[in-house]
């Protein structure tokens, strides 16, 4: 398998140029997003109390964020006691030695994998691999990406970059099939392929959408079929579930069912809807019903330290729909891979700074013109613009525990002028005639980083020649 | 006629900073609509800035600074009004931005809740649709982000613009999408800011337009740069001029 592209959060802007230049992607991203957007609006347009569900569901999870321990807890006493065996992972490293340690002590040579965003966060393929276990990826999007050794550009949509084109030549490559962009029959090679994995599996991995605390129950939304069989045909299921994933009551299900699939995709509800509870007692495996085990790895990876985190805990709100990289007009035009982070577009630009701090993901938190789309199109409310801005804060001026990541001194300087000319009218009129005297010299507003960026692709507003200031005399009636 | 609406047809006008230096027209245009609307005028000169770009670049400490001043020189005007629904929803954070200073996030939640931005004070303050304004031309209009998102201003500069004489309204399928400028955004990543533009000014290709307009002098800025860069005959109008045109 090929290695995997190495991007980082940090050169967020080189990876946006790169984005910007691929002609095939801009096409790919706009018609998906597009149409993702377009789906969404007619299915909560079916849905009369739309905003109740919404202001219902974040009431729902502002209480459980606000009492995380007991619901984590309560979530896993009662999944033990219906027979699974909980875990729990401080960080990436220790969930992803849980993992292996299971496959170990099983024997596990053939392990499959449905789609999760959580397994992604903590590169749980690249540490299995070490022990020679990498997963087979059974989402159809995944296991694309997988082939042509790329990473998912999208939480719920992993190869909205790639066009029918470019997937049929990925086939052609790695499956030695016949051309065809069709994709009927790509899905059927890739059907046929994945079966086999399934039929042999001996271990098989899955995410979590929600954890039911009072029944120790996990939920999983899916349209393929593969988290079925990836989570009932081998003899050993891991499920590898965020803390923040967890719901107080099995009722509440009731309505994230209906605000994820219409969010997401578009759907009224996706195809298929597993609900795992425990295991099977070995009279009914009997049958050949169901894993004889079920491991459940909870993970926090900076999860709880949000939690606490009185301004940015609605960040754990998030439900995973995917409906503001669509709503998105950065993410719809550079595409996930420039944010060099697992978890893309605004959810991503608010969540990667938090997991894994600040200085890894400088710039996220600036790659937003702060719309507010995201935040008209969130099934649970996150007021993303805010988030950012109280990220920004905390970049350039730190936080108690974390010193400031972006603070460069000639723009702390020019913040301090700036603040200097704006306190005072008299300064403020002379700051304007300067900058009047200044837009006469050509060389020097093209010399000025950020006139020059302006001008790269625009034309340069021009200071009027009177300011309204001075120009301004006021009528009858109205008074200076 | 009450008390409270005598009040406010006081108005303290914020010409924003970008109005005051880079657009005088918009702001004698602001300022001829209110009075036509039957509104006192008052300029205060020692108004400078909302302190938003500091905000919004995460150096809020130079933002309140800057938003103290603003306080000191509107907190005693019964309405102030400005021609940005950008700027306007700035002094609507002021409260949010003193979190930590209660005597000044009191003055600040007082006087924000004064704070208008031009066409929703127009229709919802005075109840004023028809400005007797004449224009003969074809108008895309721009939902400008703060103004939509922020303030929940859609109806009114439409109710505004269908009351000019000539004034031919196109809805554009874009007129939501974000115009890319984002403050320092357009010049920390011009790419960006130029593709986020590019997209809507590319249906403009199919859905002739005379004049492409907005109630915010910054989204106008990277639109008009951008119109004049890819030379389009487009031009860009500010609702105040719309409304002031005879």
């Amino acid at each position: 398998m090929s290695t995997t592209p190495e991007r980082n959060a940090n050169a967020f802007d080189a990876q946006a140029r790169d984005a910007l230049g691929d002609a095939t992607l801009k096409s790919a991203l706009r018609n998906a997003t597009d149409l993702f957007a377009e789906r969404r609006t007619a299915a909560i347009d079916a849905v009369p109390d739309w905003e109740a569900l919404r202001e219902h569901a974040r009431q729902v999870k502002d209480a459980t964020v606000a009492r995380l321990d007991h619901y984590i807890g309560q979530f896993a006493d009662k999944a033990e006691q219906a027979g699974a065996t909980v875990h729990w992972a401080r960080d990436a490293n220790e969930a992803c030695a849980i993992v292996a340690k299971i496959a170990e002590d099983h024997g596990a040579e053939r392990l499959v994998k449905s789609k999760s965003m959580a397994t992604e966060e903590i590169h749980l393929n690249k540490a299995l691999a070490a022990h020679d276990r990498e997963p087979v990826e059974t989402d159809l999007g995944e296991w694309i990406i997988q082939l042509a050794g790329e990473t998912p550009s999208h939480i719920i949509v992993p190869a909205i970059h790639m066009t029918r084109d470019a997937i049929g030549e990925l086939f052609v490559d790695k499956l030695g099939i016949p051309p065809s962009n069709d994709p009927k029959t790509l899905c059927a090679h890739a059907r046929e392929r994945l079966r086999n994995h399934f039929a042999k599996a001996d271990l098989g991995i899955s995410g979590v959408n929600f954890g039911v605390a009072e029944t120790g129950s996990i939920l999983i939304l899916e349209n393929e079929g593969n988290v079925r069989m990836t989570t009932t045909m081998p003899k050993v299921h891991v499920a590898v579930m965020g803390i923040e994933r967890v719901i107080p009551r099995f009722a509440d299900l009731e309505v994230f069912l209906r605000l994820l699939p219409r969010s997401g995709t578009g759907q009224h509800l996706t195809t298929y809807q597993s609900i795992l509870t425990g295991t099977d007692s070995p009279k009914q495996r009997r049958c050949g019903q169901g894993p004889e085990e079920l491991h459940i790895v909870l993970l926090d990876n900076g999860r709880s330290k949000i939690a606490v985190d009185e301004k940015m805990r609605e960040t754990l709100a998030c439900i995973r729909c995917g409906a503001c990289l669509n709503a998105c007009p950065v993410y719809q035009t550079i595409g996930g891979h420039a944010y060099g982070s697992v978890y893309p577009g605004p959810i991503g630009a608010i969540l990667t700074p938090q997991l894994a701090g600040m200085h890894e993901a400088k710039p996220l938190p600036f790659a937003s013109t702060l719309c507010g789309a995201c935040k008209d199109v969130c099934p649970v409310k996150i007021d993303i613009p805010s988030l950012l801005l109280e990220l920004r804060q905390r970049a350039v001026e730190g936080t108690a525990t974390e010193s400031p990541a972006k603070r460069g001194f000639f723009e702390s300087l020019t913040w301090r002028m700036w603040s200097w000319f704006m306190r005072g009218p008299k300064r403020f009129r002379f700051a304007s005639a300067m900058a009047r005297f200044g837009q006469r010299l050509p060389l020097l507003h093209r010399l000025l980083p950020p006139m020059a960026a302006w001008h790269s692709t625009r034309e340069l507003p021009k200071l009027a020649k009177k300011s309204f200031r001075d120009s301004y005399r006021p009528s009858q009636g109205s008074k200076q | 006629m009450s008390e409270a609406s005598t009040a406010s047809r006081n108005v303290a006008l914020f010409a924003t900073c970008l109005g005051d230096q880079l657009s005088p027209d918009t702001v004698h245009a602001t300022v001829q609509v209110l009075e036509h609307a039957g509104c006192t005028v008052t300029f205060d000169p020692r108004q400078t800035c909302c302190g938003q770009p500091a905000f919004n670049s995460g150096f809020w400490q130079e933002a309140r600074q800057v938003a103290r001043h603003f306080i000191n020189v509107f907190e005693h005007a019964s309405a102030i009004v400005a021609p940005s629904g950008s700027c306007t929803a700035m002094v609507h954070r002021f409260p949010d931005l003193f979190r930590d200073e209660p005597e000044m996030r009191e003055r600040a939640e007082k006087m924000a809740h004064r704070t208008f931005e031009l066409s929703s004070f127009l229709v919802n303050e005075l109840g004023v649709t028809d400005l007797g304004a004449k224009l003969n031309a074809r108008v895309g209009w721009h939902d400008a982000c703060h103004g939509l998102r922020d303030l929940g201003i859609k109806q009114e500069p439409r109710q505004l613009l269908a009351h000019v004489d000539g004034l031919e309204l196109v809805e554009l399928k874009t007129c939501e999408s974000c115009c890319g400028f984002g403050g320092t955004f357009s010049v920390k990543s011009p790419e960006i800011s130029t593709a986020m533009l590019d997209h809507k000014l590319d249906e403009l290709a199919m859905t002739p337009i005379d004049v492409l307009a907005a109630v915010d002098g910054s989204c106008l800025m990277q639109i008009r740069g951008r119109l004049e860069r890819r030379g389009s005959p487009v031009r860009t109008m500010h609702l105040a001029e719309i409304l002031a045109s005879r």
